[in-house]
Parts: C-alpha cells; sequence; structure tokens
C-alpha cells in the first residue's frame, strides 16, 4: 500500500470537502474521493456540472485543503501551493496588463530567473503553442483561442511535473477545440507531465486521456474509471471515428448519463421549488 | 424625437468611428461622410462653449456698465483681466505672479505625491491584511467624517507660515481619496488573477506588486483627478491661513485691500494650474491604462 502510494504522482485518500454556504449551512462538495495519477499519466475527469471538477484541482493544487483526507503530491501531503503544478483555471487567468511575452515569462521570473532567460523561454514557448509574433499584444489584443495557448505556455514553461486543466478549451468552438487538442498532445509528449483534464465534454475526455474517471452528482464521489488503451500517437480529428472510440464512448457515456440526469433533475427542482 | 436619439450617437465623447470592416468604395465614402460630420459636430460644439463664455462674461460686463451689478463687490471681466495682465507685467505686491504660482504648485505637489503614496500604500495594505483592516477601520471612518480643512488652522499653528504646514493639509486632504480607491481596488482583485499568480510561483509582495496593484490601479487612478484638486485647496487654503508667499495669500491680500477683480483673477490662475494638471493626470493615465481594451481607457469622462 504505501510502496503503491509512493509510485503515483498524485494520491487522493478518503477525501471530502465541505463548503459553509452563505445561510450558514454545509454544503459537501465532494465525499471519500480516492483515486491517482501516475507519472506522464493523462488523467480526465468528466461528471455533471457542480460535482466538484473544480473543487478536486484545488485541492491537488494546494489553493485549498481538503476538510478530511490526505491528498499527497509526490508523496509529499499538500500543504501551501504544491511545488512543480501547473494550473490552466476555468476562466481567463492570464494578467491583462503584461503582455503576451510577458505573460508567458511571469513564471520564471517570480521564481528568480533573469529577465533575459526568461524572456528567451517564454519566446520559445510562444514558438511551440504557435504564437510566435504576439510577443508585444495584450491578452484584450487576442482572440480566445490564443488566450487559451498563452495559459497553457505560461503553464507550461515552468515544466510542472504536474499539470491541472479545468476545461481549458471549453470556450472555444468544436474545431478550435480539437485542434488545440492535437496540439496539447505533442506538447504533452514532449515534457509528459500527469495531468488531470476536467472537461464536460466526453468526447474530448476519451481523445485525450489514459483513463477517464467518472465522478456522480454533487457531493462528487468516483461512479467508476474506465482505462482508455488507444495507441498513441493519437490524431484527434480522426481517432473519433475508430470503432474502439466509439465503443467506449457508449460505454462510458451510459455510466455518466445517468448522473447527467441527477444532476439536471435537481437544479430543475430546485428552479421550481 | 428621431433627432434626439440620433445625437449621443454622435457624441464627441465616443472614441471609435463606427468604420465598416469591408471597404467597399460605398463604405469608404459612407465612413468620410461620418468623420465629416463629426468634425462637424465638434466645430460647432466648440463655437457654441466660446458664445456661452462670451455672453455670460459679456451680461456680466453689460451688467455693471448699466449699473446693475456693483463692481466694487463683484468686481467686473475686464477689470480682471486688467488685474492678470499687472501681475504679469509690473508683478505683485509679494514679487512676481511666477513665484506665487511656483510656491502654491511646490505645495500642492509635495502634498499630492505623499499624500498619494500614503494612500497607496496604506489602502493596499489594509486591503491585503484582514486584521489590519478590522483594527483600523473605526479610526479611519472617524477621520474621514471630521471636516478636515479645520486642520489647517492647526497645522498653521504648530508648523508656522512655511512650506511645511500647507503640505501637510494637502496630505490630509488628498490621502483620504486615494486610501479608499485603493483598498476597494485590492478588495476587488479577481481571485483567479491571484491564484494564477501562486501557481506560477509568485511570494506574497510579488503577487501584490504585479497582481494587486495594477488591478487597483483603475481604481487609485480614477482618484488622482479630484485628488489634485484637493492638494491645490490644501495648499491656497493653508496660505489663506497665514503664509509669506503664494496664490492664497495674493487672494487673501486682494481681500483685504476690497479688490474683488484681485480675487478672481486669482480664482483664474488657480483654475488654470488645476486644468493643466488634469491634462497631465489624463496624460497619465492612458499611458498607464494602455492594456485596456479602448473603449474602456479614458475618454469615458466628460
Ligand atoms: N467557495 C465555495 N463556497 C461554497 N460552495 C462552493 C465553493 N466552491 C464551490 N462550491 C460548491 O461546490 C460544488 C462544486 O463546485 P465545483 O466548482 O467544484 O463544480 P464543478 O464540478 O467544477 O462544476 P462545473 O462543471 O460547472 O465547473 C458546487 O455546488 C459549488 O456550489
Ligand atoms: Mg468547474
Amino acid at each position: 500500500m504505501s510502496i503503491n502510494s509512493t509510485s503515483n504522482v498524485i494520491e487522493l485518500r478518503g477525501v471530502s470537502k465541505r463548503f459553509t454556504t452563505p445561510s450558514g449551512g454545509i454544503y459537501t462538495a465532494l465525499r471519500e474521493l480516492d483515486f491517482s495519477v501516475a507519472p506522464g499519466e493523462f488523467c480526465a475527469v468528466v461528471g455533471p456540472t457542480g460535482c466538484g471538477k473544480s473543487t478536486t484541482l484545488t485541492l491537488v493544487s494546494g489553493l485549498e485543503r481538503p476538510s478530511t483526507g490526505t491528498v499527497q503530491v509526490d508523496g509529499v501531503p499538500v500543504s501551501g501551493i504544491t511545488p512543480g503544478v501547473g494550473f490552466m483555471f476555468q476562466n481567463d487567468a492570464v494578467f491583462p496588463w503584461k503582455s503576451v511575452l510577458d505573460n508567458v515569462a511571469a513564471g520564471p521570473r517570480f521564481r528568480g530567473t533573469s529577465r533575459r532567460l526568461a524572456n528567451e523561454a517564454a519566446r520559445d514557448w510562444l514558438r511551440r503553442v504557435g504564437l510566435a509574433g504576439f510577443e508585444d499584444r495584450f491578452p484584450h489584443q487576442l482572440s480566445g483561442g490564443m488566450r487559451k495557448r498563452v495559459a497553457l505556455a505560461q503553464s507550461l514553461i515552468n515544466e510542472p511535473r504536474v499539470l491541472l486543466m479545468d476545461e481549458p478549451f471549453s470556450a472555444l468552438d468544436v474545431q478550435t477545440r480539437s485542434i488545440m487538442a492535437d496540439e496539447l498532445l505533442n506538447l504533452w509528449e514532449q515534457t509528459r507531465p500527469a495531468v488531470i483534464f476536467v472537461t464536460h465534454d466526453l468526447e474530448e475526455a476519451i481523445t485525450l486521456a489514459d483513463k477517464v474517471i467518472v465522478l456522480t452528482a454533487g457531493p462528487g464521489r468516483i461512479k467508476k474509471i474506465f482505462r482508455i488503451d488507444l495507441p498513441r500517437p493519437r490524431n484527434a480529428q480522426e481517432i473519433r471515428f475508430t470503432d474502439e472510440f466509439v465503443a467506449l464512448y457508449s460505454e462510458i457515456w451510459e455510466t455518466l448519463r445517468s448522473e447527467v440526469e441527477t444532476a439536471y433533475a435537481r437544479t430543475t427542482k430546485e428552479v421550481s421549488a | 424625437m428621431t433627432q434626439a436619439k440620433r445625437i449621443p450617437d454622435l457624441g464627441s465623447t465616443e472614441p471609435t468611428l463606427e468604420v465598416p470592416a469591408a471597404g467597399g468604395d460605398d463604405d469608404r465614402a459612407r465612413a468620410r461622410e461620418l468623420r465629416r460630420r463629426k468634425l462637424r459636430r465638434r466645430i460647432w460644439l466648440n463655437l457654441a462653449r466660446i458664445a456661452l463664455v462670451v455672453a455670460a462674461l459679456g451680461s456680466w460686463e453689460l451688467g455693471v456698465n448699466t449699473k446693475h451689478i456693483d463692481p466694487f463687490f463683484w468686481g467686473q471681466p475686464s477689470g480682471v483681466w486688467r488685474q492678470l495682465k499687472t501681475w504679469i507685467t509690473d508683478g505683485t505686491a509679494q514679487g512676481s505672479l511666477g513665484e506665487q504660482i511656483l510656491v502654491t504648485l511646490q505645495e500642492a505637489v509635495y502634498g499630492f505625491l505623499i499624500g498619494v503614496f500614503l494612500g497607496v500604500v496604506l489602502g493596499i495594505a489594509l486591503g491585503r491584511n484582514r486584521f489590519l483592516s478590522d483594527l483600523l477601520s473605526p479610526f479611519i471612518k472617524v477621520a474621514n467624517s471630521i471636516p478636515r480643512i479645520v486642520l489647517g488652522s492647526l497645522f498653521s499653528i504648530a508648523f508656522g507660515f512655511g512650506l511645511t504646514s500647507k503640505v501637510v493639509l494637502a496630505i490630509v486632504l488628498v490621502f483620504f481619496g486615494v486610501f479608499f480607491n485603493a483598498f476597494q481596488g485590492t478588495r476587488e482583485v479577481d481571485r483567479n488573477l491571484l491564484s494564477n499568480a501562486r501557481i506560477l510561483g509568485a511570494s506574497r509582495w510579488q503577487a501584490t506588486r504585479q497582481v494587486v496593484l495594477p488591478s487597483a490601479f483603475t481604481w487609485i487612478l480614477a482618484s488622482l483627478h479630484v485628488s489634485f484638486g484637493f492638494a491645490l485647496i490644501g495648499a491656497v487654503v493653508g496660505e489663506l491661513l497665514g503664509a509669506d508667499k503664494g496664490m492664497g495669500l495674493l487672494i487673501r491680500n486682494a481681500q483685504n485691500n476690497f479688490s474683488p477683480n484681485g480675487v478672481l483673477a486669482g480664482m483664474v490662475v488657480i483654475g488654470v494650474i488645476a486644468l493643466v494638471a488634469e491634462a497631465l493626470i489624463t496624460a497619465l493615465e492612458k499611458r498607464l491604462l494602455r492594456w485596456r481594451p479602448p473603449q474602456l481607457a479614458g475618454d469615458a469622462g466628460i
């Protein structure tokens, strides 16, 4: 057991998270969550809205503490911001007052790298995410997709061992999303961090991941974990037409659907009540 | 009705023209027509403004000439003009006009800079620190609610007739506006951006300097416009209460000599200083808020 837990990069054991609601009650967002992610593993998390996906990521990143249970990264219990972690937030979090170059160079600059070296690395990463030539723009002068690329470069420049992504592409149109998925896989192959990728989109989850975790409607618990043994490298635009993909999709969707329906029934009940 | 609706569309404060994207000849002609209409409107507006000033000053002057207004109490525009000319050519009783302006400006600028600095530092410190803000907020509320201008008398007793008493009064007047804006701006910082900075490795100080400060700047800059006015008030009132140089003293001497034209001429000079400062602050604001989308930055005011 203990040997097993040190071989994983991310390890959640019996994790629950409770919030106090504005009316003074207690809301349980996550209940008794157990899962682990191996080094270099790409793990997708799907589940209905409000089931605690974002909350899970904040626990792993160290922005929040679990109410009960333990979160370990690299065998060390999380306390403070987890070192070696990258986080792409659900909402845009690039700094609007920094140019694209300064945004990407921010991580190394915060960590004490000289401006020259940081800018050099930032230029390199901008080239890799296809934004060479946009160094001097401000975020409001970019498209939504370009801002996501900036955020991606901003995270990857720190060469994280763990990359947390919270529905990073959900605001993009379908075509851009599958292009970004391809680019993400490409970049991930280069540095191979362990990834937790939260998404609403089951197709995206299967395309990218080695394993898909399905959460129940809130409070989130693990419903089932699916291994995705599709061969790599994968092509996001084509893989979804293969028979294996279609079979996996219908199998996982069968599991996910009842949770989505539960969550939906709950919200409509709340509205009509 | 439709006429009334069209006017705001062409408002002179609108920063961008609606130029159609596709550049057909038709579109270009329309864009040119729009621009011409806008220019014409601006010229008209300025002419109307000048007319308004001329009318106001003219009827004042006329009122004096027809003996409806007593220039002994209220002065008259031509008298103010003469007074200004005398000051410029012959100097004032306390030295050249330039010297008086410089003295007042120095007091106001020192007070402004120190007041803004203190306001920003304390505003952000309290905005970032729950304990400090809980501890100090009742004192700050009390201090803000007393009529601070009265402190001018105290300062002129304590610090004498020199520079210090005016600068301190200006600081006190400037501080609170800047402080409350910096505090509020700090409280409104996007949590997401702060989280992102922390994840990327920012220390608390780095997060404050590179995330909190720039995002609170929008608020702080908004307060600077009013603040320079307050600094100027602090300097002038300080001089009214006791000084050996400056615009305030000039005005006070005019008052003692029963010269309303002198008081008004002093006011005009101070007004010009305030306008120049306002223009400088607006330029600074534009420069510092470059990163914002154009329809939000600058220009939006009156
Ligand atoms: N700071 C908080 N205080 C109170 N409740 C919270 C807080 N953060 C999250 N919650 C609640 O916890 C639950 C899970 O939130 P979370 O953001 O993790 O959902 P999610 O799965 O990411 O949803 P979505 O897919 O819509 O982004 C929600 O019901 C939310 O209302
Ligand atoms: Mg979420």
